[in-house]
Parts: C-alpha cells; structure tokens; sequence
C-alpha cells in the first residue's frame, strides 16, 4: 500500500468486512438480493454499483460548497441518476441480454440506500480523493457480499458458475450427478437470498463477537 | 375483473419485498415497533397512489418512443425513454415534498404522525421500483396504474406490519447471540417469502395445464412452473427476471 497512506488504505478496507454497507451498515439490500441468483448478474451489478458510487462520490464533494443544504437531497438525486443512466445505456449497448435481465434494478441503483447515504455521510464533508476511495471501498464491501450470495445461489441451485457446468452434467448424469447429487431448485428463488444473508451475517458475527447487537 | 385481478396480484403475488425485495432498507430500519411501521407504510401507500400514476401519465405522453406525437407530426420519431429514471426520481422527489407541504397546511395531525416519514421515502425503491415495473410491464390504462400503485402500496404495508409484529414479540424469545436483530429478522423475512409465494397459485387456480405460448405481463405463470418442475427452475427464473 505505498501508494495510500494509511488513513486512507482504511478507508478502502473497512467497508469489506468490519464496517461492510450491507451486512453492517444495513444499508443497499433492495437491489442486492434479487439479482443474485446468478453469479454474472451479480458480477455486473458490483461493477455497476462501483462505477456508480465512485463517480458520484467524486461530483458530490467537488460541488459540496456550492450545493445549499436545502435542496441537497434532489442535487444528490440528479447526480445519481445521471451516472446510472450512463452505465443503463452502456449496458443496453454492449450487453443486451444481460442489461433485460437485469431489468428495473440498474434503475434502482439510484435508490440504493448505499450511494444516498455515503454522499450524505461522506462525500459533502471531504475532498474528493478521499471521497473517491470511500465510495470505490463501500461500492466494493457490497460487491464482496454480492458476489458470496451469487456465487452460492448458482452453485448450488443449478450446479453451474458463470453458466460453466462445474459440478457436471445433470441431464445425463456425470460429475457429482453420477453419485446422485441433485440441485438444490430451492436456491434460485427469491426467498433462499435472503436466508443465505442472514446466514453470512451469523457468520460473520459469530467470528467478530464485538458486532453482536445488545 | 382485469382490476381486481391486477389489484389481488400486486398485493400478493408480486409483493414488493417478498418477490422483488423493494423497501429493504426502511423495511429492516423502521420495523423494530408496529406503530411506527403503520406510519411509514400509510405514507408509503399513499405516495405510490399518487405517483405512478402520474409516471404513467408521463411515460404515455413524454418519454415512450412515439408520445410526442400529440405536439405535432414532426415530433412523431422522438424516443426519450432512455431519460425515464431521472424523471421518474424527479416527479417522486418533488410530489413527496409537494405531499409533505400538503399535508402539513391541511392536516396537522397526519402530518404528526406521517411527517418524519415522508422525507425517507423519496429514496425507498418500493416507490421507483413501483414506477418503474408500472413502466416495463406496459401497464395500459391510468385507471390500472392508480390500482397497481395502490395494490403494490398495500402488499408493502402488510409486509412491514407483519414483520413488526413478529419482531416485537421475537424480543423474548432465546435467539442465538449473532444472529439477534439484523440476521434473525433476514431469515424470518426469508421464511415469510416463502409462505407469499404459495400465493403464486391464487390467480390461475392452481391446476390449470400451462401453455407455454401465452405471453404473461410478467412471471405469473413462470412462476407456477417453477413450483412443479425443479428442472425448469433456473430457465424459468431467467424468464421472470427478463419480463
């Protein structure tokens, strides 16, 4: 880390485990669990929400003396939804099948609690350096999370990563398959997301006893 | 019969937190009491009631490809729906600020016991979200709407009232320690989704046989496969996210 001093290395580290925007800070969680069925949709929308948060982080704390406090919120709201429509045209352009499955929620990315709270928390008190590496850190804290909740809902729900078939094939039986296992159908729908949640969020408080609430 | 069948759906069938996860944030903050929940989710019903339909409005006469042929033939090409997110956000900021100004000059005791919530709203995805299903489903009449956004409004409602009401009497009960708060409360929400998608049966009856060629406004039917086959099931939920 020679390039970052250590305050802000800090900044990019805490958000991944201890301080983490979704299992921590609860915030972000919409948009987080019902794409995450697969992991490339999942993939797609960290590096979204990344882009989005960085990007924004940085507009924010360059206007932060210009923009009157009363009017913040709808300031903030137009940044956001500027920059997300960008990344939807990007999508639409070099990704269309992935950009209909992902449907509404790219547009809900400019709802997502994360990007509203950390400009409000962050990037209207600091430069916009440290305000780049805050944003780029909670955006990826929530990736992380993403991409665990994605990365177990497509293996075990339908035996495949990415669309590859690593646990062989379950049509014609090789692989795991030959010795029975079955695909847990369970894990692709929409309530297994939040129980897997729930169970990194046991995890990780179980390890890290200081997280415990009262 | 389309309106009550659309109003039953978007209670149940497509719940906005149990199907599609909209409102988590406030949903998770403010459900640690049920009067408090009431609160947020009157003033959460009573913000889609009024803005997607207005969006619908919208949508119809400004941003689709084609809307602005009302202002003339030569404005017959125009396609500005990619602008819908920042209209949409802009009308449901400005009608929540709107609403709350409203509601503070006529009503000062609505105003007491909605007021803290209504700022909190503007950024709720269940009210985009709303907004924006209403857009990609191609709802088609304002009547529709007004019944989607009020329907969709409702199911959000009894979902946090639920979820309050259990965390109110969950505080006494022996849960494991990193588990308490933020994680049990995942899981009940997980266990609870389950139970509402049985609901998924409700409009179709259940047992009719499925035919594979009928274009559905979105997952309804896909969704009843996915309970029979478990093969089906990853295709499927690839349908419903397209839709």
């Amino acid at each position: 880390m020679g390039l970052l001093s250590k305050k802000d290395s800090k900044l990019i580290l805490d958000p991944l485990a201890d301080d983490n925007p979704i299992t921590i800070q609860v915030l972000g969680i919409c948009s987080a669990l019902a794409i995450t069925a697969q992991l490339k949709p999942s993939i797609v929308m960290a590096v979204s929400v990344i882009f989005v948060l960085g990007a924004g982080n940085v507009v924010i704390s360059l206007m932060r003396n210009i923009i009157p406090s009363k009017i913040r919120i709808i300031v903030q709201l137009v940044v956001v939804a500027t920059l997300v429509i960008i990344v939807d045209q990007v999508l639409k352009a070099y990704a269309y099948s992935l950009s209909k499955e992902l449907s509404v929620f790219i547009g809900l990315i400019i709802t997502n609690c994360i990007i509203m709270g950390r400009f409000e928390a962050f990037a209207l008190a600091n430069g916009p350096w440290r305000s780049f590496l805050d944003g780029v850190g909670n955006a990826l804290g929530y990736g992380v999370i993403l991409i665990i909740v994605g990365f177990f809902r497509e293996l075990l729900g339908s035996g495949t990563l990415l669309g590859f078939k690593v646990l062989g094939d379950s049509v014609e039986k090789t692989g795991l398959y030959a010795f029975g296992y079955e695909n847990n159908g369970f894990m692709v729908l929409p309530p297994m997301a939040l129980i897997v949640i729930g169970v990194i969020i046991w995890v990780q408080r179980s390890r890290n006893k200081d997280l415990i609430e009262d | 019969m389309e309106h009550i069948e659309l109003f039953f759906k978007s209670i149940f069938v497509d719940n906005m937190i149990f199907a599609y996860f909209l409102g988590m944030c406030s949903y998770l903050a403010v459900s640690k009491k049920v009067a408090t929940a009431v609160g947020l989710g009157a003033a959460v019903i009573f913000v889609l009631a009024i803005t997607v339909p207005l969006n619908w409005l919208l949508d119809q006469y400004i941003l689709q490809e084609g809307a602005l042929k009302w202002m003339g033939p030569e404005y017959a090409d125009y396609d500005l729906s990619f602008l819908s997110f920042i209209m949409f956000i802009a009308t449901i900021a400005t009608m929540v600020q709107l609403v709350e100004i409203v509601v503070e000059k006529f009503s000062p005791s609505l105003y007491n016991s909605l007021g803290i919530f209504l700022p909190l709203i503007a950024v709720n995805c269940a009210i985009l979200g709303g907004s924006l299903f209403m857009q990609s489903r191609e709802i088609a009449t304002l009547g529709l709407a007004l019944n989607y956004g009020i329907g969709s409004g409702i199911g959000w409602f009894l979902a946090i009232l639920a979820i309050a009401a259990i965390r109110e009497k969950i505080r006494y009960s022996n849960v494991p320690a990193p588990l308490r708060g933020l994680g049990i409360t995942f899981i009940i929400t997980g266990l609870m989704a389950i139970g509402f998608m049985s609901f998924g049966g409700m409009l179709t009856g259940g047992d009719e046989p499925i035919d594979d060629n009928v274009e559905t406004v979105d997952g309804m039917v896909n969704k009843q496969k996915e309970l029979k086959t478990s093969d089906l099931v990853v295709e499927t939920i690839n349908d419903t996210d397209t839709k």
